[in-house]
């Protein structure tokens, strides 16, 4: 088998001083995360602000240097990679930002954002030949290069930046794109149309997709496999089918149930799949006031900071089936079904993984 | 869900026209909506960025500065009619009998004023004199009801969190026992656990004061979940208005059938359906229906011919009296009157 794509391997990462520093900010805790070489996946990672998705994904683009474990890509650290593998790294892995205004220069066209990687990676390409790339970049995104290009940014919807900047990357010609919450800021009716884009690329291209959202019904729709984050820590991760609909964990429990859904038969609060509560291990408790409370101590930068981070469980303060356990020492993952694993003393019964295992999960191998 | 409008109509809008003035002419925000609310109904008004909800929002509560001008039209709140009210009558309105919890809560509270201040000021601007310990206790009543500890009166907004910054803005909107409560995007900056915790208190107030809502805002999921009746906007105008399960079941317009199937559900997996195209500018909109260069059962008429919000009779539907339900701007549930 070839060295995994990209891996993150028990990266962690902390913002602020030393141990006992209060504004201690543990960001990602020992996440594991492999894309295999030999087959595109789409994995999503998912969690509320303050989660620690964004930093993750800012790990596997090589923006951070972890803190503690490694992120690799093609097998090696990514802080040693030598000079022309990291050009390698640098092209074979894209990434989408969530705010299609903001990466914009408002001063140049938008020609120029496609322009400057196109001569970047392809230096052997004569001017018409680059330009004819970009118009190909453009149509496989679904947009008329005629309509796009020549214009300045501010003349384009944020559909169109988006898909802009997924053209982008598609010109560097990847093996992985790293999309962060790319259509959070981008209108219901053409939100669809920029995840089909993204699962075209993947699907006729063979790109692997690293999707970063707040939102679980997007991430179910599109990809294979997720990872849930509550304060820095994978809590829940596997096959997105049982993950989202027979969820585990208690934190993401509460988190499928808050989800509004487009279809007023359901009763917001009820779980999805209510039917399916026999085949359970667990019966899914109600809500409690302690499990959903938005008191001070939920607030996001009180929270990340809160010293209690690295021991126990990062959901202990707000889990309606808290144990003393939970509290002292934190769980490690445990397999508890095929395909899926939680981050959770109610499953002690169940095995728990190694890293390579865990690495497995993540995106659906093994 | 309980059954939507009792009857009594506490709010109507007709031929409601707002537009902004700018350099490069007027941007027809809001381009003749007509609807009404009834007493302890919940409306939802959805619509994508630019289609003028927000807009509508802040002309019912008489808030549309210049270069924005209310260009005609009529809102009736009970006997009143809001467009004719001075500003300082217009001033006394709000609060007392509707009122505007706002986008982004979080901005519009004073940095440098405790929280119990601010609930305070609302109350005091509106009513003669309440002693001090009237006033803290009214303060404290309407915390309680926005389940917030009384201690939060002492705060100031950065010690709290957004979903505690959205009760406080709630607890103002409401310290005057409003008949009209229009919330706008009031949970979109909230985490979705937070957000369902949020609106499950303003329904709760709202039910208390048994005032109607106005819930305007992007997010369909939102909107099923929680209101009666959905309006939906497209380019300054209501394109189709109707109870909320019909609307879903059965979309009228072409517009809403494309926007309900685009959503994702955890049903389906892999399928996405978009809108072709982009939604139009309000600087220089289509001819006709706004919607036409998008739609894909256009008509000749639907490029010349603006449709206009009608009642729509069901087919299949034996109670004639249940026509005016549902509406739609669309020439193919117009019929031949011209």
């Amino acid at each position: 088998m070839n060295a995994p794509l990209l891996e993150a391997r028990s990266a962690s990462q902390v913002f602020g001083g030393g141990l006992f520093d209060r504004r201690r900010i543990v960001a990602v805790q020992e996440a594991t995360l492999l894309l295999p070489d030999d087959q595109p996946v789409i994995v999503a990672i998912a969690g509320e602000s303050g989660s620690g998705k964004t930093t993750l994904a800012r790990l596997l683009l090589g923006m951070l240097a972890p803190t503690g474990g490694s992120v690799r890509f093609r097998g090696t650290e990514l802080r040693q990679l030598d000079r022309r593998t990291r050009v390698t790294f640098r092209r074979q892995v894209q990434a989408i930002f969530q705010d299609p205004f903001e990466v914009f220069n408002p001063f140049y066209r938008v020609d120029h954002t496609l322009t400057v990687p196109v001569a970047k990676f392809y230096p052997e390409l004569s001017r018409a030949q680059r330009w004819q790339r970009i118009e190909e970049g453009l149509q496989a995104v679904g947009l008329r290069p005629e309509e796009t290009l020549g214009r300045y940014p501010h003349e384009l919807s944020g559909g169109q930046r988006q898909r802009i900047m997924v053209t982008r990357a598609l010109l560097a010609d990847p093996r992985v794109i790293v999309a962060d919450e790319p259509v959070s800021m981008v209108d219901a009716s053409l939100r669809a149309t920029i995840l089909e884009t993204l699962f075209r690329i993947h699907r006729d291209r063979g790109i692997s997709l690293v999707y970063i959202t707040h939102d679980l019904t997007t991430a179910y729709q599109l990809s294979h496999t997720i990872l849930i984050m509550y304060r820095g820590a994978v809590v829940e991760m596997g096959d997105v089918e049982r993950v989202i609909k027979t969820p585990r964990h208690p934190y993401t429990q509460l988190l499928v149930r808050s989800i509004p859904l487009p279809d007023p038969k359901r009763r917001w609060g009820e779980v999805p799949d209510a039917d399916r509560r026999e085949d359970e291990g667990l019966p899914i408790s109600a809500p409690t006031a302690a499990g959903e409370s938005d008191t001070p101590a939920d607030d996001v930068t009180q929270t990340e900071a809160s010293p209690g981070a690295d021991s126990g469980c990062v959901f202990a303060s707000r889990c309606p089936h808290v144990m003393p356990r939970c509290r002292e020492q934190r769980p490690s993952l445990v397999l508890t079904d095929p395909g899926r694993a939680a981050a959770c003393y109610l499953y002690e019964e169940a095995a728990v993984l190694s890293q390579e295992q865990v690495a497995q999960l993540s995106h659906g191998g093994g | 869900m309980k059954p939507a409008v009792n009857g009594r109509t506490v709010l109507r809008v007709e031929g409601l026209r707002v537009h902004y003035h700018t350099a490069r002419g007027p941007v027809r925000a809001v381009e003749g909506v007509d609807f009404e609310l009834g007493a302890g109904e919940r409306l939802g008004l959805v619509g994508e960025s630019g289609s003028g909800k927000s807009t509508m929002a802040m002309a019912i509560m008489g808030l549309i500065r210049p270069p924005g001008r209310i260009e005609g039209g009529r809102i009736k709140l009970g006997d009143l009619e809001l467009l004719t009210l001075s500003t300082e009558d217009m001033r006394r309105v709000r609060f007392a009998r509707i009122s505007l919890i706002p986008q982004g809560v979080m901005n519009s509270l004073n940095p440098v004023m405790r929280v119990g201040a601010q609930i305070a000021d609302t109350i005091q601007a509106h009513q003669e004199r309440p002693t001090r310990e009237e006033l803290a206790e009214r303060v404290r009543s309407l915390l309680t009801l926005v389940e917030l500890e009384a201690a939060t009166a002492r705060m100031y907004p950065h010690e709290l969190s957004g979903g505690m910054k959205q009760r406080v803005g709630m607890a103002i909107a409401v310290a005057l026992r409003p008949e009209v409560i229009i919330a706008d995007e009031p949970t979109s900056a909230l985490d979705v656990v937070v957000q369902k915790r949020v609106m499950d208190t303003l329904f709760r107030v709202q039910q208390e004061l048994d005032a109607a809502l106005i819930l305007v805002g992007h997010d369909m999921g939102l909107m099923a979940q929680c209101v009666d009746r959905i309006g939906v906007m497209y380019a300054g105008r209501l394109v189709e208005l109707g109870p909320v399960q019909r609307l879903f079941d059965e979309p009228l317009h072409p517009y809403t059938r494309m926007l309900v199937t685009s959503l994702p559900s955890l049903e389906r997996k892999g399928v996405f359906r978009g809108i072709p195209g982009l939604p139009p500018s309000l600087l220089n909109p289509p001819a006709g229906c706004a919607f036409h260069p998008r739609c894909p059962e256009v008509m000749d008429r639907c490029v010349s011919e603006t449709p206009r919000l009608e009642s729509v009779v069901e087919a299949g539907s034996a109670r004639e009296a249940s026509a005016s339900d549902r509406r739609a701007a669309c020439h193919l549930h117009s019929g031949d009157r011209s």
